[in-house]
């Protein structure tokens, strides 16, 4: 048998074995993604013919964005193997913050909801990049930490009340030409920035490498906290921003705004593709699974079931979706 | 036919992972009473075969008889159920647990797992010690003790001696002998040659998944098991490839392209200096935990030192930080690679990752010259790129060479090897030391440490030996032979040749 | 490499303490080994004697008041440890209480005392369900116990609100006694028996079991476990299991102490549970420490809005600090840690 190395080639086998259909389906992933999304999209028209019309698509945009924005952080951070749970206190108190300075103006009160997003996204830094803190619990404390000092602000605030300005409130709820959400003005060059930077730049590259081996970055040469602290602080200012088109949605600055959010933004990254011990995955993904997140609210409304079982049967089918991606990819 | 008195009987032992496929039509033939040797490179389907018979997973086809049963595990535990019972290199012990609960929670029993330590050398451990309260060493003799407390008709054993001191390594090979006179087999898997034809009564090498061939201790067996293992053409290859030393004169002149004065690191380093110069290979010898690794890891910025001077090319360095080192051309291979690499990503995503270092670098990458840069590395160490996209399907060694290329790629003036070829079959060793030369002889430094002293000569043009913290001899190849390295390692003086 | 054969190497001389070291000498390793052991309830200490500074009027009425105030949120935190010891982490134990609050207030509403404790056995057993379903998904989705848990706690809230909407319900009288009331003296209030009681019944037991060498082991090393034998599933649905029933058991004492049943009382219960935990000297990566900690800093941490009471200030800056407490004795730590490595 004098075989040389060289045909372990043949090794390896061809056709379209399951194992092929699996490998293929783990480097595309984003087309089964979307081949789901349609699925459930065709789904809501079967069964409620009529509904998806031009407004719910518009509408399913327009609800998605936030989340987008949101998960778009969220995205980054766990490319490098962390998460951060302060993203919802985050979003809610930018809202918040901003729409009780709306009276000094509306750059005025957006800079002062993008400073909450730049605080907070700086201590989770210090803490996780300097330190050494774990981010569950370092953002876990933030979060319990930011939505506190909201509380107390807002006792001090009973004055004068928190007032949505209209710029805001266009951006969160407006559609261009009654068509083109606004927010999207807001989310698409987000996206377009995510994207690139994932892709085409070294801080993209190292948020990779950082996330699958942080030592093999620090033999290399590279800096690893400064990468992970300014990574924070991107995923802070995205949250606030996210509160900030949320508030303009709902048009009422309330304490427990973004709440809601904080599932989803995790569960889109995930769904999406991107591992939460990091290393691998991408943003496109996070956007189609904001977009199934989003569609699968709106069935959930219309099927007219009480809140609490719209609530277990979201909950269900995102650990079906999740477990789904996990099984196929591993 | 099966025979019966055959312990273990593995016959066409198939499985594949996804679409690759890891073992074709494996063999393995265990007799009672026998040392067995298993042999193959990195990537031939060693590990798989290791797997399937001790029951991490089962086989996709073949059949797999034990004392003449036709058996298929399940579990680990199955495996052991049927006298199937494995070392490996990472001993099996909780960190957090003591010696005790350990024994206990693997169903041992403590008195028989104490005489087996005896046996070992290892008169009085305090059970109650927490595992990681241990030394390293006295971690893999627990192990072992448990697995022959289990009394295995196959004791499976990993790379058992591997990073062991020598006294200890003697011991067991002591037991296996004991064992193999009991009338049990053994299963011996080592990288280390003449472990393995001191050691084995007979060997089974694997290459691409196939057993292809079952050799007998005998004179010029080492050469045929590696013949197997490489294959016919490889082998003759290699084997004319030059092997001895090209001892080179270099300038002494020169300015030194690293200088280390005085370097001390509690506990272990007390007062190291030496000169290394551009064209030459310095080779580093040293018996275990004279902190030799401690010595790389603080020249290459990884690790603090208490006092001395680090001079690259003769300015002084102040190593805060691995990039310190890159910055002056000082890179280190680690003996370790999965330290170095990234698992997930891909190999040009490896090889790059040096280029982003600095804050500058967080831009737009240029990928033209990037991929350039990754390609005529890639070429030159002739990596196996057909697992391109995900670094994890390399074998070792090809993994190791991905290591080497990074620095290529990035450009160095010195390159610290620390034990580069640890775990690497024995092509890709060879194809490893010539390229230090070539690296050399290009008119780079290299800084070598090897574990494995014959090999000094094979690389190498001058050798310094470190012991009790210090460099206590150095001299030129040709004087560095095994026995003038090892008395040096031990401490004792060196020997002026009678002529 | 060959050595002569004088080389003695240094394995088989170290480490040759027998087994029967000076009782000192033990008492100085268990202390090395369990630092919180002693640091928590010194922290407790400190932080009882600063509130009696405060107030010097702390009345046995007070004492009742932290007990109850703290009972739920130190079964939470024992929940968590449960399942932080085996290498996990559970999310979804502020619902899991939930459900089994609304589920005992909603059906024990107007039954006699011993119809209520039947009730309470099966919402116990519910519990315990409940850990178990935790436990399937964690194991058998593959999907990480961060996002898993997060998720079905999104479910069991909705089942908590789905029995009951609004807050709502009751309990006989004699069952809220149970934890709300003082049977033994004024000064030892029913909370703290229920706790320590439930607690230590639960919990030294198994540890000093096989299943509890398992949970530590996985949480420890979990390749290590896995070659010595263990089944590492089996092993993580369990200790979701127990983390079901510590959860189930705080819904009641949430019960006990609030006299109804909320289907939103979870919230808070998840978040400063883990505090707790973290607070109280268990390390998130697993295999090492005890139910002592967490439960004593339960303690710790409702003493801080009860301490601002005291003190007259707005109570709802207590989440602030028990926010920014988390964050500094995290960020301390990492501190510490980075200072010892750096050696």
């Amino acid at each position: 048998m004098t075989e040389s190395a060289k045909t372990s080639s043949s090794r390896v086998a061809p056709g379209m074995t399951a194992g092929g259909v699996a490998s293929f389906l783990r480097s595309q992933t984003i087309f089964v993604l979307i081949l789901l999304l349609v699925a459930f999209v065709l789904g809501i028209e079967i069964a409620r013919p009529g509904t998806v019309n031009r407004t719910w698509l518009t509408n399913m945009v327009l609800f998605a964005a936030p989340l987008g924005i949101m998960a778009g952080g969220q995205t980054l951070v766990m490319l490098t193997g962390g998460i951060d749970l302060s993203v919802a206190s985050v979003a809610t108190a930018a809202a918040y913050l901003m729409a009780t300075h709306s009276v000094l103006g509306g750059v005025t009160a957006v800079v002062w909801g993008m400073g909450v997003g730049l605080s907070v996204g700086l201590i989770n830094g210090v803490g996780i990049a300097l330190l050494r803190v774990q981010p569950l619990v370092m953002t876990l404390g933030t979060g319990l930490m930011t939505e506190g000092m909201l509380v107390v602000y807002s006792q001090k605030m009973m004055a004068e009340g928190p007032h949505v300005p209209p710029f805001i409130e266009a951006l969160g709820s407006g559609k261009y030409l009654g068509v083109i959400p606004n927010d999207l003005v807001l989310w698409a060059p987000v996206t377009i920035a995510i994207i690139f930077v994932l892709r085409r730049t070294g801080y993209g590259r190292l948020l990779y490498a950082i996330g699958d081996n942080q030592e093999a970055c620090h033999l290399s040469g590279i800096r690893v906290w400064r990468v992970l602290l300014v990574n924070y602080i991107v995923c802070g200012l995205l949250a606030a921003a996210a509160g900030l088109v949320i508030v303009g949605a709902v048009d009422a600055a309330d304490l427990s705004l973004a709440d809601v959010y904080l599932l989803p933004s995790v569960a889109a990254v995930i769904i999406g593709g991107t591992s939460i011990f990091g290393g691998r995955g991408g943003y496109s993904g996070t956007i189609v699974g904001a977009l199934i997140l989003t569609v699968l609210n709106s069935i959930l409304t219309l099927l007219d079931a009480p809140e609490p079982i719209r609530q277990i049967l979201y909950g269900a089918i995102i650990l079906l979706l999740a477990s789904a991606y996990t099984r196929l990819t591993d | 036919m099966s025979e019966p008195s055959l312990l273990l009987d593995a016959r066409n032992v198939g499985k594949r992972f996804g679409s690759v496929v890891a073992l074709r039509a494996a063999a393995l033939q265990v007799r009672p009473g026998e040392v067995h040797g298993l042999m193959g490179s990195n990537g031939a389907g060693k590990s798989t075969l290791v797997k399937i018979i001790t029951g991490v997973f089962p086989a996709d086809s073949g059949e797999i008889a034990v004392k003449g049963s036709v058996r298929s595990f399940r579990s680990p535990a199955e495996a052991r159920g049927a006298g199937i019972v494995s070392v490996y290199q990472d001993p099996a012990l909780v960190p957090d647990l003591t010696v005790a609960q350990n024994m206990r929670l693997a169903g041992a029993r403590i008195d028989a797992v104490r005489k087996w330590l005896a046996e070992l050398g290892v008169e009085s451990l305090d059970f109650s010690a927490l595992v990681r309260d241990l030394p390293y060493p006295t971690l893999r003799l627990i192990d072992l003790a448990r697995a022959l407390a289990s009394e295995p008709a196959v004791l499976l054993l990993d790379e058992i001696t591997a990073s062991l001191p020598a006294d200890l390594s003697e011991r067991i090979y002591a037991i296996v002998r004991h064992w193999r006179n009991r009338g049990n087999a053994v299963i011996f898997i080592s990288h280390r040659m003449a472990e393995v034809s001191d050691l084995c009564d007979r060997a089974t090498v694997l290459r691409d998944g196939v057993t292809v061939g079952v050799t007998e201790r005998a004179h010029g067996s080492e050469e045929r098991i590696v013949s197997l293992m490489l294959g016919a053409d490889t082998a003759a290859a290699v084997a004319s490839a030059s092997s001895t030393p090209v001892a080179r004169q270099t300038a002494r002149d020169a300015e030194p392209a690293l200088e280390v004065r005085g370097l001390r690191r509690a506990p272990l380093l007390n007062d190291v200096s030496f000169k290394l110069y551009p064209g030459e290979v310095l080779g580093v010898a040293a018996l275990e935990g004279q902190g030799q690794e401690e010595l790389f890891d603080c020249i290459a910025g990884s690790r603090r030192y208490d006092s001395g001077a680090i001079f690259a090319h003769g300015e002084e360095l102040t190593l805060r930080h691995p990039a310190d080192a890159i910055r002056a051309g000082v890179v280190l291979v680690p003996a370790n690679r999965l330290l170095a690499l990234m698992q997930q990503r891909s190999i040009r995503e490896n090889i790059a990752l040096p280029a982003f270092g600095g804050m500058g670098s967080w831009g737009l990458i240029g990928m033209r010259a990037e991929r350039q840069r990754v390609e005529s590395a890639v070429a030159r160490l002739q990596i196996d790129t057909r697992a391109a996209s995900e670094l994890r399907r390399l074998s070792g060694g090809n993994q190791q060479k991905v290591v080497i290329a990074r620095w290529l790629a990035n450009g160095f003036n010195t390159l610290l090897c620390f034990d580069p070829t640890r775990g690497i079959d024995i092509g890709t060793k060879r194809q490893i030391y010539a390229l230090v030369r070539e690296l050399a002889a290009a008119g780079s430094a290299v800084l070598l440490f090897t574990s494995e002293l014959p090999e000094i000569q094979l690389a190498c043009d001058r050798a310094i030996v470190l012991f009790g913290g210090r460099v206590v001899a150095e001299m030129p190849v040709s004087e560095a032979d095994e026995a003038t390295l090892l008395r040096a390692a031990h401490g004792l003086p060196q020997m002026r040749a009678a002529s | 490499m060959t050595a002569p054969a004088e080389d003695e190497s240094s394995v088989t001389s170290a480490r040759a303490a027998p087994e029967n070291a000076p009782f000192a000498a033990q008492i100085g390793r268990t202390i090395r080994r369990n630092p919180s052991l002693f640091g928590m309830p010194a922290l407790l200490a400190a932080s009882l004697a600063l509130t009696v500074a405060i107030h010097p009027e702390f009345s046995d009425f007070d004492l009742q008041s932290l007990a109850m105030g703290a009972m739920p949120l130190a079964f939470a935190a024992a929940a968590q440890t449960a399942v932080v010891i085996s290498g996990g982490i559970d999310l979804s134990i502020g619902s899991a209480m939930a459900v089994a609050n609304v589920l005992a207030a909603s059906t024990m509403e107007g039954r006699s005392f011993g119809e209520s404790l039947v009730l309470a056995v099966l919402v116990l057993i519910a519990g315990a369900a409940i850990g178990a379903l935790n436990g399937l998904i964690v194991v058998l989705s593959r999907v990480p116990d961060v996002v898993a848990t997060l998720t079905s706690g999104f479910i069991w809230g909705g089942v908590a609100l789905l029995i009951l909407e609004k807050p709502g319900g009751g309990a006989p009288p004699e069952f809220l006694d149970l934890g709300a009331g003082t049977f033994i003296t004024t000064w030892l209030p029913n909370a703290l028996i229920l706790l320590v009681i439930a607690v230590a019944a639960i919990w030294i037991p198994l540890r000093r079991s096989k299943l509890g060498l398992q949970i530590y082991a996985i949480g420890s090393d979990r390749v290590a476990a896995f070659r010595s034998g263990v089944n590492v599933e089996r092993t993580r649905f369990a200790s979701y299991i127990f983390s079901g029933l510590f959860s189930a058991i705080g819904g009641l004492g949430l019960t006990m102490t609030t006299g109804i049943g909320a289907p939103l009382a979870g919230v808070y219960y998840t978040l400063s549970g883990l505090a707790a935990v973290v607070v109280g000297g268990v390390s998130l990566a697993g295999g090492r420490g005890g139910m002592a900690g967490p439960v004593i800093a339960a303690f710790v941490l409702t003493l801080i809005p009860t301490d601002l009471i005291f003190l007259n200030i707005d109570p709802n800056f207590g989440q602030v600090i028990q926010g920014t407490l988390i964050v500094v004795i995290v960020m301390i730590g990492g501190f510490v840690a980075m200072a010892r490595a750096r050696k």
